[in-house]
């Protein structure tokens, strides 16, 4: 077997257990529908029980379930992840590593180009706003479960505090944006060690548990808090941010005024993309820094096998804490921004679907990526307006798609890792390798 | 002799006993390890070998018994009092594991790097230099790249330095795990069965490194069941049996002794020395 063939990496099933799979999921699904579709029932006029049956519909379900399951055992066979790396021609492989190295560079080029090329589409640049805050939100939580192995379900308490901070804060003591900001990030540290705390001792599902929870006690508290928060009628009349004092509006001493250019509302929005994309760019070159850092090294080695931390000297306890502190604080800077472009906020924008979405976008990316991060970033949040025409079948759609995804990338768009430092040459450790990490 | 402590009681285990539930696991062990020399821990399985090792290096909280250590200046520590990650950055007591413990996805420099932690996070600051990049921890991490070369080096793997140490053959994470206990600079370094599952030839290559490491001053505390290099090596054997020692001596002394070959036998003592009169 020396010439490279695509069939080299089939599994054994044949046609044969194809059909029994597909056979085994259609009963199932018959058992189920059955009752749930198969037959109606109702309450009738005086309360009685009516019936109907739907045997018609029932037998088109098993169907679909059955053709379904064939497709997608065909699909995890033909672009399965034991097929991919075969599959390629080194010609093209060659050619995707050379897409790799310039993807970056050419991406962020592009990012700040956005403004300019897009100057009079609102809807783009708002979209290209969200897009960048879930960037950072992702970059942020990669700290956390990407390099440390911490899984955090609760990420958005992080967020909320920082939002939250930012907007009492300037809206009690009237202090200014630049002020906030540092202060939203330490505050939501804070929260970070304290939730650190309680859990160090957990690990894998048990923080994971602790850490939803975690989520939800501040969105209640939130709630509940209402001489402080306003609980569910939010915080409103946010101060905008300012240009280092100058404020972005049409009044005699706003920033166009100054310029003496037309005064536009799209200013604010470009000053907010650019002020969101800095602090998205502040993020990734610290976490670049700190992968490089004993500090960073550390929590990595934590993901790898916290005994053998612990053999070695490394105090497991800060090592963690740190992380979380760390994230946390991204969280809060990406939060201030978010109370500063809304102007208002209220507890429902930190549900835990917040908390998932970011999660989704940093297990998407490729858990520890940069730049994995930020594609997901843009494949979840834009993919999700791009369906937006299918209405109610716009989670149908987009679930599949992650489906089919993660069954082609199991560890994510870019799964393995640079490491930190090198004495000849840089290789790529394959994804195999890598742990996710247990707690 | 005023310089040269070679010698000197490193470590001193006094009445040590370690209880899990019912089960006693080492039962009142004593026993002293001596400065620049190799100290093996010999038994049969489930002697309690590994359990002592981690109340040494503690990992488990001793039920009962004083672990002391004598560094070179003098000062003792009570690694009793002592818990987990302390032992290794305040004691300098460096282990490896019976089941190889590396960080597979992190290259053989890497894990190197990580065993320097402690140093390279004062230098850098506690990351706050590091973050701006300080020259004080550019000069800091430049040596540690050096350590870590030379160990590298010295475990014959410079040339896997940037390799992923999962990748490594099992004889070469064998060798890199103990490079890189010892790039924390350990005053003892504790091995629980280095030679497990090594080829001769790589056997004799590992006993060649450990006498090397001991010429250059570090202790060594062994735990091995192959007995071409525990002969060979060790200055000292404390054999264990169902948690107490059974016998302690010189090589030559142990192997010759009734009791240790009736504890690896399995049959009692006067059977065995029956046996060993028989047979010569
Ligand atoms: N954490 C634990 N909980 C309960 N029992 C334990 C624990 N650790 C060790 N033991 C028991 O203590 C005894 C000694 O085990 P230990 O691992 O120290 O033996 P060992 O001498 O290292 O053996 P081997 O040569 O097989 O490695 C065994 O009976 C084991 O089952
Ligand atoms: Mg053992």
């Amino acid at each position: 077997m020396t010439a490279p063939s695509t069939n080299t990496a089939k599994p054994a099933t044949g046609i044969p257990a194809l059909f029994k799979t597909a056979f085994i999921n259609a009963l199932v699904a018959l058992v189920l529908f059955s009752l749930m579709v198969g037959i109606r029932t109702e309450a009738g006029s005086d309360g009685q029980l009516t019936y109907w049956t739907r045997f018609g519909e029932l037998a088109s379900l098993v169907g679909i379930v059955f053709g379904g399951s064939i497709v997608m055992e065909l699909l995890r066979q033909w672009i399965g992840p034991t097929g991919t790396e075969k599959l390629v021609p080194p010609a093209i492989r060659s050619g995707m590593s050379f897409v790799g190295r310039y993807l970056a560079p050419a991406l962020l080029i592009f990012t700040l180009l956005v403004p300019v090329i897009f100057y009079n589409q609102r809807y783009i640049l708002d979209l290209a706003i969200l897009v960048l805050t879930y960037v950072m939100l992702g970059w942020g939580l990669n700290v956390v479960v990407g390099l440390a192995g911490l899984l955090d379900l609760g990420y958005v308490a992080f967020y909320a505090v920082g939002a939250y901070s930012y907007a009492l804060l300037a809206t009690n003591f009237g202090w200014s944006f630049w002020v906030c900001l540092p202060l939203a990030g330490i505050l939501a540290a804070f929260w970070g060690v304290l939730l650190g705390f309680p859990v160090l001792r957990l690990r894998g599902d048990y923080l994971a548990i602790v850490t939803l929870a975690f989520g939800e006690i501040i969105r209640l508290v939130i709630i509940n808090w209402q001489s402080l928060t306003g609980g569910p009628n939010g915080v409103s009349g946010i101060p905008r941010p300012t240009f280092f004092g100058i404020p972005l509006d049409n009044s005699d001493d706003g920033l166009a005024a100054k310029l003496g250019i037309e005064y536009s509302s799209t200013h604010r929005i470009i000053f907010l993309f650019y002020l969101i994309l800095a602090l998205a760019l502040l993020t990734n070159w610290v976490t670049i820094r700190l992968r490089r850092l004993p500090i960073g090294r550390a929590w990595e080695a934590l993901r790898e096998d916290e005994v053998a931390c612990r053999a070695l000297g490394i105090n497991t306890t800060t090592t963690k804490l740190t992380a979380f502190a760390t994230g946390a604080m991204f969280g809060g800077f990406a939060g201030a921004f978010f109370a500063t472009r809304q102007g208002f906020i209220s507890p429902e924008s930190f549900t835990f679907q917040e908390s998932a979405l970011v999660l989704a976008i940093v297990v998407l990316g490729g858990m520890g990526s940069q730049l994995g991060v930020a594609l997901a970033a843009l494949a979840m949040i834009g993919g999700f307006e791009l369906f937006r025409g299918l209405e109610g079948y716009r989670m149908l759609v987009f679930g599949m798609a992650m489906v089919l995804i993660m069954i082609w990338r199991p560890r994510g768009l870019i799964g393995h890792r640079a490491p930190t430092v090198y004495l000849t040459k840089a290789q790529a450790i394959s994804s195999d390798l890598v742990k996710e990490g247990h707690g | 002799m005023s310089g040269d402590k070679t010698g000197d009681k490193i470590l001193g285990v006094d009445r040590l006993t370690m209880r899990f539930g019912g089960i006693v696991a080492v039962q009142d062990l004593s026993f002293a390890a001596e400065r620049t020399k190799i100290t093996a821990l010999i038994g049969p399985n489930g002697a309690g070998k590994t359990t002592v090792f981690n109340c040494i290096t503690g990992f488990y909280k001793p039920t009962g018994g004083t672990i002391r250590l004598t560094h070179d200046d003098g000062r003792v520590i009570a690694l009793e009092r002592l818990n987990d990650f302390r032992i290794a950055k305040q004691a300098k007591v460096a282990r490896t594991f019976q089941n190889i413990r590396l960080f597979p996805g992190m290259t053989a420099l890497e894990n190197l790097m990580v065993a320097q932690h402690n140093a390279l996070m004062r230098a850098s600051g506690f990351t706050l230099l590091g973050l701006v990049g300080a020259p004080v921890y550019r000069d800091a991490e430049k040596h540690a790249i050096d350590l870590a070369t030379d160990w590298l080096r010295r475990v014959n793997l410079l040339d896997r330095a940037d390799d992923a140490a999962g990748n490594l053959a099992y004889g070469d994470q064998r060798r890199l795990e103990i490079a890189r206990a010892m790039c924390t600079e350990p005053a003892l370094l504790c091995l629980d069965e280095p030679a497990a599952g090594l080829n001769a030839r790589e056997s004799a290559a590992l006993s060649e490194l450990l006498l090397s490491i001991r010429n250059d001053g570090t202790s060594i505390l062994l735990i091995e069941h192959d007995m071409s290099v525990v002969m060979e090596i060790s200055d000292h054997i404390v054999v264990m049996d169902h948690g107490v020692k059974i016998a302690q001596g010189t090589p030559r002394e142990v192997r010759d002794d009734p009791k240790v070959i009736a504890a690896y036998l399995g049959t009692d003592e006067e059977e065995a020395a029956a046996v060993m009169e028989g047979g010569t």
